[in-house]
């Protein structure tokens, strides 16, 4: 008997291998060394359909999920809000179960969604070109190094500054670690933006990778940094969160070069970390030097508009070691359910949702920063995540969060030492006033339960 | 194809109308707090549509599309097979999707149980025990093994290799990768029988060789003959053999990598291991290497710590001189579920019927297709794939290879990979995958045979091809040469 995922039976295999002209299917394999062939394998046993649903459940209820908690956690992945439009159009067959469109004729679908995605990041960024998307928001910002260094030969330095996420700054190391390239600025995590130019900006600077709102969760502007950076000769490169941007100013406006960022946020579920979406955009001059996938417009024999993969003379797959990346496989199905979030919220959805957020945040830190033992900087401008100094360790005070049904923030104590009991709370859409009120209140009582000991 | 998929359907800004609205949030139920106006934007281009026009919208434009849930999708290299439903409906689980990457470790044992046993099946599956399950995709895992291969030498104090060999049949990320590892590439060439040129090997492996990227079957769906020859050729110069393993689906269950020399592997999940292409990603690209090289893996990986079986607990952990991190959090969790769920529906039981039915799909094709198509390495059996070529009819029609993609369409199938591997003049590299019955690929090489006769009696509807598509040929140079890459309406 067949496996169910496989429709041959045994007179089709009989038949085919008559066709073939061998005896047996091991026939086939005679190439392969023989010590080799048919390795007893220590691997679980087969499960039908229905067991194998029971066990994915039974994983599933040994984790603790955003449904049942209110969540206060972002630092990079964000529990936003997800139209039921997003799942019920990602999921069809058409979109899921296609390949990367090469054959423009019938992956129309997937061509004519990714250019509208496209359209919508260049909204969003300010820029004039989006590729089809790259894996996430920390392999976006090492390709945009990796654009800067390309384009101003004999400039081996990259500034990071020390808010950008430590993943991405790590992810970056990683990426450029068989070239003679130096990565610094984020030495001291204590220094400002201005401390770190100070230091390392010169001519020698490929490019300066900032975040806005940054790790920590501060908006700024950017524009002084932007021309500082330019009077240097270098590339000014901004990782976003896009939420934020349905409310600031689009990162083009204040001088970036290079716009990347996680877009997760934009209808793509937490789920432990991936598949995420790694947004990256960038101006018209540069269009030649860029990562990935880029779909444009053209027209058919007819005169009819159509859409296709194009300026691939780029890619890994026309120009092997001189490609501006290896990049093949993107996360074009994340893209998609992007192009749809964004379509299904709109002008004026998005804004609410970013509204929403900082509203949100702010009541929330307000709330915080009165209790005793706690303190935010309501001085600092942010958008939807801030820092709160806490009385006690962060990872006491989650756990006790956590027997409240609450998920709360992340502890910066490994990564930014001199923040002391540090936690990065986030707050969306998704959190009510109650569950802001009750975090708030559990907040508290942590405080008071140490007073009485 | 339907009526509707022939229909054109405007961009989503051009849809809709001012003030039209897809979502409602709720109200605000916090006080008010007064915003940063300075840091501001005045307007936000997005579509203004209804819920109905994105509905109906995206679905139109999946009907424009072809897809394995439709039938047959032979690319070469790519292993479009089917996608279970059961993975699916796995990945909605809210205790996978929704759980946050940072949340306490505590709090999601389940979720690193099923990441630790991935790690194990496929280290087991591939032979080779340490496994990364980071890499968001094949090109990723490639770039991480190659990282690896590099950690391995300077960890040795051998900071004198420069070059990767790579076998002039390799898919592009290959080369790319070497690049942006920052090592030279040294093209290897392929003998008469496609195998890697032993005497070419030798010549060039040497004390500045870091290892030798091969993917087997190679590209031109045959299996190394040489395999354990070419890998003692590299490890004697002290090199490492990187296995490329996109194509691992031809010998899932029946050969494993380690076992035959190969020294780090990647395996792209979304082909051998069913996670859907969802139209060019995402895929998941896990990194599998030899004991002695776990130590350099990027992480954090998943171990299990603590006793027996019931009490066991999962963590986080980074190997000890880890090459970093290729990403963000763990990889591309979703992906992995789906692999995971694929790999327990076949079990040690069924694991090796993928790549026997997989192999004797390509086979029977190709015995089907040979007489016809010229095969240049018909003489050989194949494993997964096959490449014809269809030099003949460009030099007796002046039909060529893109004609026949096209023309493909019109019978309602996917065409297959064309004009690669490189080396192959006119192209055409079939892999029609377990997932096709005998009754599909007996369609499919019918369609082939009348274009092929086509081909002599009647070119130009070849050349016109398609004519049922949704749109017909694109000009590709009007789209590189001015291009137009976002709606500027």
């Amino acid at each position: 008997m067949s496996h169910r995922f496989i429709p041959n039976t045994d007179a089709d295999r009989a038949a085919m291998l008559k066709t073939i002209g061998v005896e047996s299917v091991k026939d086939l394999f005679l190439d392969v060394p023989a010590e080799t062939l048919y390795p007893k394998l220590n691997l679980p046993r087969a499960l039908s359909e229905l067991d194998l649903l029971r066990e994915m459940q039974a994983l599933s209820a040994r984790n603790a999920n955003l449904n049942e908690h209110a969540c206060f956690l972002g630092a990079g992945a964000y529990n936003h809000f997800i139209p039921a439009t997003v799942p019920h159009l990602v999921f069809r067959s058409e979109f899921y179960t296609a390949y990367t469109p090469y054959q423009a004729e019938i992956s129309q679908g997937t061509l004519q969604t990714i250019f509208e995605y496209q359209s919508m990041i260049c909204a969003l960024t300010g820029m004039d070109a989006a590729n089809a998307s790259h894996y996430d928001g920390a392999t976006a910002a090492a390709e945009g190094a990796i654009l800067a260094i390309n384009q101003l030969p004999g400039r081996d330095k990259v500034l990071v500054c020390p808010t950008l996420h430590p993943e991405y700054r790590a992810t970056i190391r990683t990426y450029l670690a068989g070239h003679a390239i130096r990565i610094v600025g984020d030495e001291d995590t204590r220094a400002t933006f201005e401390q770190m130019v100070d230091k390392h900006l010169d001519d020698k600077t490929a490019c300066v990778i900032v975040a806005n709102p940054d790790f920590l969760g501060q908006m700024r502007d950017l524009k002084p940094y932007a021309e500082r950076a330019h009077a240097a000769g270098a590339l000014f490169i901004v990782s976003a969160y896009p939420i934020s941007l349905g409310l600031y100013k689009a990162p083009g406006e204040y001088g970036a070069d290079v716009v990347v960022g996680e877009g997760q946020a934009l209808g793509n579920p937490v789920a432990f970390g991936g598949p995420y979406l790694g947004i990256f955009a960038t101006k018209t001059q540069f269009i030649r030097r860029m990562a990935g996938r880029l779909v444009g417009q053209t027209t058919d024999t007819k005169g009819r508009r159509g859409f296709v993969l194009t300026l691939q003379a780029r890619e890994q797959h026309i120009r092997r070691e001189k490609a501006t990346s290896n990049i093949c496989s993107n996360q074009a199905l994340c893209a998609l359910a992007a192009c749809v979030f964004l379509a299904t919220l709109g002008k004026s959805g998005l804004r609410q949702v970013a509204e929403l957020c900082y509203h949100k945040a702010h009541y929330a830190a307000n709330k915080i920063n009165r209790l005793p033992g706690y303190r935010v900087n309501m001085k600092q401008e942010f958008f939807n995540e801030f820092v709160v100094e806490c009385p006690r360790p962060v990872a006491e005070i989650n756990a006790a969060l956590r027997g409240q049904n609450i998920v709360g923030g992340y502890d910066l104590s490994k990564e930014y030492p001199h923040l002391g009991n540090a936690m990065l709370v986030a707050v969306t859409e998704m959190n009510t006033r109650d569950q802001i009120d009750s975090f708030a209140k559990a907040l508290g009582e942590i405080k008071a339960k140490k007073r009485k000991t | 194809m339907t009526i509707v998929a022939n229909k054109p359907e405007p961009l989503i800004y051009e849809l809709g109308a001012p003030g039209r609205i897809g979502a409602e949030l709720p109200k605000c139920d916090v006080p008010i707090t007064r915003l940063p106006n300075r840091l501001l934007r005045d307007d936000l281009k997005l579509p203004e549509v209804s819920e109905v026009d994105v509905v109906r919208h995206f679905t139109r434009l999946s009907q424009k599309n072809y897809c394995v849930d439709l039938g047959i999708y032979p690319l070469g290299s790519c292993t479009m097979k089917y996608n279970p439903k059961v993975n699916e409906e796995a990945v909605k689980l809210p205790g996978l999707a929704q759980i946050h990457p940072y949340q306490d470790e505590g709090s999601a044992q389940g979720a690193l149980q099923m990441l630790y046993e991935l790690q194990r099946m496929l280290g087991e599956i591939c032979g080779l025990p340490g496994v990364t399950l980071q890499p968001a995709a094949g090109a990723q895992g490639e770039l991480t093994g190659i990282l690896i291969v590099r950690a391995y030498h300077l960890a040795r104090g051998d900071a004198k290799r420069k070059k990767v060999l790579v076998p002039d049949s390799a898919h592009g990320t290959n080369p790319a990768t070497s690049s942006m590892s920052g090592y030279q590439v040294v093209q290897i060439k392929s003998d008469a029988r496609g195998n890697v040129d032993l005497d070419d090997l030798r010549k060039h492996a040497d004390g500045e060789t870091v290892g030798l990227m091969l993917t087997n079957p190679n590209t031109l769906g045959l299996f190394e003959e040489n395999i354990q020859e070419v890998c003692r050729i590299v490890h004697a110069a002290g090199g490492l053999v990187y296995g490329d393993g996109a194509n691992l689906n031809a010998i899932v269950g029946i050969a494993r990598p380690g076992d035959l020399g190969i020294d780090v592997l990647h395996s792209n999940l979304h082909k051998t291991f069913s996670v859907p292409h969802g139209g060019g990603g995402p895929g998941a690209g896990a990194v599998m290497v030899r004991q002695d090289l776990a130590k350099f893996l990027p992480g954090p990986i998943v171990v299990k710590v603590g006793g027996a079986r019931r009490s066991a607990r999962y963590a986080f952990a980074m190997p000890k001189q880890s090459i970093g991190r290729v990403k963000s959090f763990y990889g591309n969790f979703l992906a992995l579920v789906r692999a995971y769920v694929y790999i327990r529906a076949f079990g040690k039981e069924h694991l090796h019927e993928i790549a026997e039915n997989a192999v004797i799909n390509a086979n029977y094709l190709l015995a089907r297709l040979k007489d016809t198509y010229h095969a240049p390495f018909g003489a050989r059996r194949c494993k997964h794939e096959f490449v014809l070529t269809g030099k003949p009819f460009a030099d007796k029609y002046g039909v060529h290879t893109l004609d026949i993609a096209k023309r493909i369409q019109d019978y309602g199938f996917y065409p297959p990979t064309i004009y690669f591997p490189l080396t192959v003049p006119e192209c055409i590299m079939i892999e029609p995958t377990e997932s096709e019955s005998k009754a599909s690929l007996d369609e499919f090489a019918a369609a082939l045979l009348k274009i092929a006769e086509e081909a002599a009696t009647n070119p130009q509807v070849l050349k016109d091809a398609p004519h049922d598509a949704p749109v017909t040929r694109l000009d590709d140079v009007k789209a590189a040469r001015e291009p137009v890459l976002c709606y500027k309406g």
